[in-house]
């Protein structure tokens, strides 16, 4: 590991799974962080999922467009790099048109904390998210999964809008 | 050929039941002109994520024929996406480019297509079939065919450059677009 990892050392992959599946997510898409290797392994593995390694985070958030307009509940997982690709579709696209995603965006650079290259996305990665007006909440471990993902999915129901969830370190790994 | 018609031989080749994802610039203004309907979804903005929402719309909606209907500088610009269809595969995507070499909506301005031949892009990177027309007659043609084929199909047509007069704008709201088209599309 080229960062800490914190915490038990177990992973909330699979409660974060079933908590998705549980509120009735049903596409998945997205680009990998080592943050979430251990929820990208168990879509990748669920045939079910079919999970779609795209390969950019905004054409992920496109997939996810199409999906919800053909009736489908996404969510499309990214390192926080990758929120910076996706700006302009998250605000061209997804919010202007009043449709929704659930983005679960790892935390590289939480605290200056890690390689020179995530710092400063690690400190902007919130103040983005609230310039966009798109609500989050950080996901720690040891609290229940189930509520925040439903928090995530009355976010998106409610406002039209898409919702994140921040992962940091020892998460979902 | 000019790009309207184009536009008339793309419109005819479409299905009522059809579900049509326009992408940004001059095309979605002229397609909206040439034959607006609630099953075409018009994107304004975030050039080249056209093909990524056809995508997405292909694999949620396995039953229903999707059309792509793309320009040379917005696949240009989100090529990684043809890997992405060229790997899943969808059988019900059909990808229509019309090429004119240039970006039409900010004044012509030059792109490489003439360099890059998109359709050789499509096939190698898993596209079950590609066309390329560059005439009325061929683009019918080219359509009529692949329509019976399974897709992901690109059928590339050569049109002019230079933009056509009495073009309108798209007069529903981004909300209003996603809407009706969202209500289409889960039929």
């Amino acid at each position: 590991m080229s960062h800490g990892s914190h915490g038990s050392g177990k992973s909330y992959a699979p409660e974060f799974v079933a908590a998705l599946k549980e509120a009735g997510f049903d596409f998945f898409a997205g680009v990998p962080c080592s943050l979430l290797k251990g929820l990208v392994s168990l879509l990748d593995a669920d045939p079910s999922a079919r999970y779609i390694s795209a390969t950019r985070e905004d054409s992920a958030i496109g997939m996810a467009f199409g999906a919800w307009l053909g009736g489908r509940l996404p969510m499309v997982l990214m390192q926080n790099s990758g929120l910076g690709v996706s700006v302009n579709a998250l605000a061209s696209l997804s919010t202007m048109y009043e449709v929704p995603a659930l983005l679960v965006i790892s935390w590289r650079g939480e605290g200056g904390n890690d390689a020179p290259e995530h710092i400063m996305m690690g400190e902007i990665m919130l103040p983005i998210l609230d310039l966009m007006k798109i609500q989050h909440r950080v996901l720690r471990a040891a609290e229940p999964m189930g509520p925040q993902v439903q928090w995530a999915k009355d976010v998106m129901l409610s406002t039209r809008q898409p919702a994140a969830l921040i992962v940091p370190a020892g998460v979902l790994e | 050929m000019n790009k309207l018609e184009a536009l008339k031989v793309f419109t005819a080749a479409v299905g009522k039941d059809d579900l049509v994802v326009c992408c940004n610039g001059m095309i979605g203004r002229e397609l909206y002109t040439t034959q607006d309907r609630p099953s075409n979804f018009y994107m304004i903005g975030s050039m080249g994520l056209g093909l990524s929402i056809g995508l997405g719309l292909a694999l949620a909606q396995p039953r229903k024929r999707i059309f792509v209907l793309d320009g040379d500088g917005n696949v240009l610009m989100g090529m990684n996406a043809l890997a992405s269809v060229g790997s899943e595969r969808p059988a019900n995507l059909v990808h229509v480019v019309l090429d004119n070499r240039s970006h039409a909506s900010t004044g012509g301005q030059r792109t490489i297509s003439g360099d890059v031949k998109l359709e050789s892009v499509a096939s190698a990177v898993g596209y079950r079939a590609t066309h390329r027309a560059d005439s009325v007659e061929s683009f019918e043609a080219s359509l009529r065919v692949a329509l019976v084929q399974p897709g992901p199909v690109m059928v590339l047509a050569l049109v002019d450059g230079g933009t056509v007069k009495g073009i309108g704008r798209v007069a529903e709201t981004p909300q209003e677009l996603a809407s009706r088209f969202a209500a289409e599309a889960r039929r």
